[in-house]
């Protein structure tokens, strides 16, 4: 079980892990998932010093004029890394880099990018979340990975309040920004000429899901997403690539799940403690670390609903 | 003045005891607590009287659901509920009326590091009777404002009542929720390097018909969205009746809301 300064970081294990620096982390093989389009597999654990906080997918766009990060990884380390691998396929600059929302875990690799000076791109809320949390995720990865280890919080400097398109040379892509669901500054985006959909956390495969928004908003905005015509999406979580929409499903069932069962403790007054042990528990065995989130998704959930 | 310095360091937010001789700090810092809050009443051991539960280790240090029962028809006047190194220790301290029933107080807290939490129940003839639970969990108080508690501000006052069977004469379970972020004043904005000014819930009143079913005095240990779980007792000739709640926070705005109790069923 983790407790909230833990869980609030996506899962960074604060508690049990002795204060030293980040040892090189193991970079996972990047894999081309469409033509121009690279994906680096997030490990399903805890961040460690071991692994740099690279528990998260991070990936990159290849365009005939300039090259798009969606997510630049979850430290200091992880982004110097993700960056060697771009520059290893391609010298065209690096113009964006997207931060899906605001979790440690996706985007303090952002520091290794600034040399590049490109547009850091961000859900128009992202930079009040940023504001209010940024320097306490910061201390808290610190806490993991070692003083410095981190990177600084980097703050968005192009905001999308509906929808952008951005141009890389014969390839155009476009960010969506979401209502209230994994967080409340989610984006997303579409290269439609691969037919590949970016969801950052609004997908998670195989690793338990973490709700620090809204699960109504969630199960709606997903359902927005799998109309929009891809035939492939990349998770925050999970495999570089899966089919979609089917690859929406386990999540779906999950969240779906959670709102029947939770509505029913609900309606029945039994109370958060015991809906904790109850709501979901078919569900247990499904998934990666779902005792250390679990849990904590009813309790957000039960928290949502009872006021409806 | 040393003392009274000493005094509040004791007693204050931060005493995190050291590995050594930890639990021998962790009962002299509920020592100061007691005598900060009672005085010098002395307190004996609950012996069943008063039980309180709460989990081993919490899943959300911000909300982490705890009841504490009372014997039936043990002439319990009062519940206090101190989480002894909380910033603000005393959560609640609930004094029941004519119509209240003090077997449950079932309330949502945070914890700010590992601590002990106590129960006291007060009886008719004075007496304090305590029990504690250890408690695992950490940072409840100074995580930063979240999604949730805009909300939470933007329908500041509302409130749901939500009720068991009424039959009268016999004890009836209600939950009080209440829209309010309680702000702690330890959430700290990172742009400004403002802390959130404090903004809580500090009284809450329910009467039926008039008539006091408890009062509760709380403090910034209560969690965003405030939920009471108690009982009340109606008599027949309170049947249909209203139960009223009256919220006052820390910038003296008062809420109001009355809610229909049913001649019976729920």
């Amino acid at each position: 079980m983790l407790d909230r300064r833990q869980l609030i970081l996506g899962g960074v294990c604060a508690c049990c892990l002795p204060l030293r620096r980040a040892r090189a982390a193991s970079f996972a093989a990047l894999r081309e998932i469409a033509p121009g389009i690279h994906v680096r597999r997030g490990v399903d654990e805890e961040a460690t010093p071991a692994n740099a906080d690279a528990i998260a997918n991070a990936g990159f766009v290849i365009g005939a004029e300039s090259v798009l990060v969606f997510d630049p990884g979850g430290s200091l380390a992880d982004g110097t890394q993700l960056r060697a691998a771009i520059r290893a396929l391609t010298p065209l600059p690096i113009r964006h880099v997207v931060m899906s929302h605001a979790h440690p875990d996706h985007i303090f690799g952002a520091g290794a990018f600034l040399e590049d000076k490109p547009a850091f791109v961000g859900h128009a809320r992202l930079a009040a979340a940023l504001a209010t949390r940024g320097d306490y995720y910061r201390e808290r990865l610190e806490a993991v990975l070692g003083p410095g280890a981190a990177g600084p919080v980097v703050m968005p400097t192009v905001e999308v309040k509906d929808r952008l398109e951005l141009d890389l040379g014969g390839r155009k892509v476009r960010l969506t920004a979401h209502p209230l669901a994994h967080t409340d500054n989610d984006l997303t985006l579409l290269d439609a000429a691969s037919g590949t959909l970016f969801c950052g956390d609004l997908l998670f495969v195989g690793r338990v899901p973490a709700l620090d928004g809204g699960v109504l908003g969630w199960l709606k905005v997903l359902e927005g997403l799998k109309a929009v015509g891809a035939a492939q999406a990349v998770p925050g979580h999970g495999p570089e690539r899966v089919d979609w929409p089917a690859g929406a499903a386990d999540l779906e069932r999950y969240l779906r799940t959670l709102v029947l069962e939770t509505r029913v403790a609900v309606r029945d007054n039994i109370g958060i403690e015991a809906a904790v042990e109850r709501v979901g528990a078919g569900e247990r065995g499904r998934w990666t670390l779902f005792d250390d989130y679990h849990g904590r998704n009813v309790t957000q959930v039960y928290k949502e609903l009872e006021w409806e | 003045m040393l003392k009274s310095i000493l005094a509040i360091a004791l007693i204050g937010a931060f005493a995190a005891p050291a590995l050594a001789d930890e639990e021998a700090e962790r009962q002299a810092h509920w020592a100061e607590l007691k005598q900060a809050v009672f005085g010098e009443r002395p307190t004996v051991d609950a012996a069943g009287l008063i039980a309180l539960e709460a989990p081993k280790r919490a899943l959300d240090a911000a909300l982490v659901p705890i009841t504490v029962t009372t014997k039936p028809g043990a002439d319990i006047i009062g519940v206090t509920v101190v989480i002894d190194d909380n910033p603000g220790p005393l959560a609640a301290r609930v004094t029941y009326g004519p119509r209240g029933d003090p077997s449950l107080l079932a309330l949502r807290v945070r914890v700010n590091q590992y601590t002990y939490m106590h129960a006291v129940a007060e009886t008719a003839d004075g007496a304090l009777h305590e029990t504690a639970q250890f408690v695992k969990a950490a940072g409840g108080c100074s995580a930063p404002v979240g999604a949730g508690e805009a909300e939470s501000l933007a329908q500041i006052g509302r409130m749901k009542l939500r009720l068991g069977e009424v039959v009268a004469g016999k004890p009836v379970e209600a939950q009080l929720l209440i829209r309010h972020p309680n702000f702690n004043g330890m959430q700290m904005d990172q742009v400004t390097r403002l802390y959130t000014p404090m903004k809580f819930v500090q009284q809450v009143e329910i009467t039926l018909n008039g008539e006091r079913v408890l009062a509760m005095e709380s403090d910034i240990s209560l969690a965003t969205d405030p939920a009471i779980g108690f009982r009340f007792v109606p008599r027949a000739e309170d049947l249909p009746g209203k139960l009223k709640v009256t919220v006052r926070d820390s910038d003296n705005t008062v809420f109001e809301e009355s809610f229909d109790v049913p001649a019976s069923g729920s």
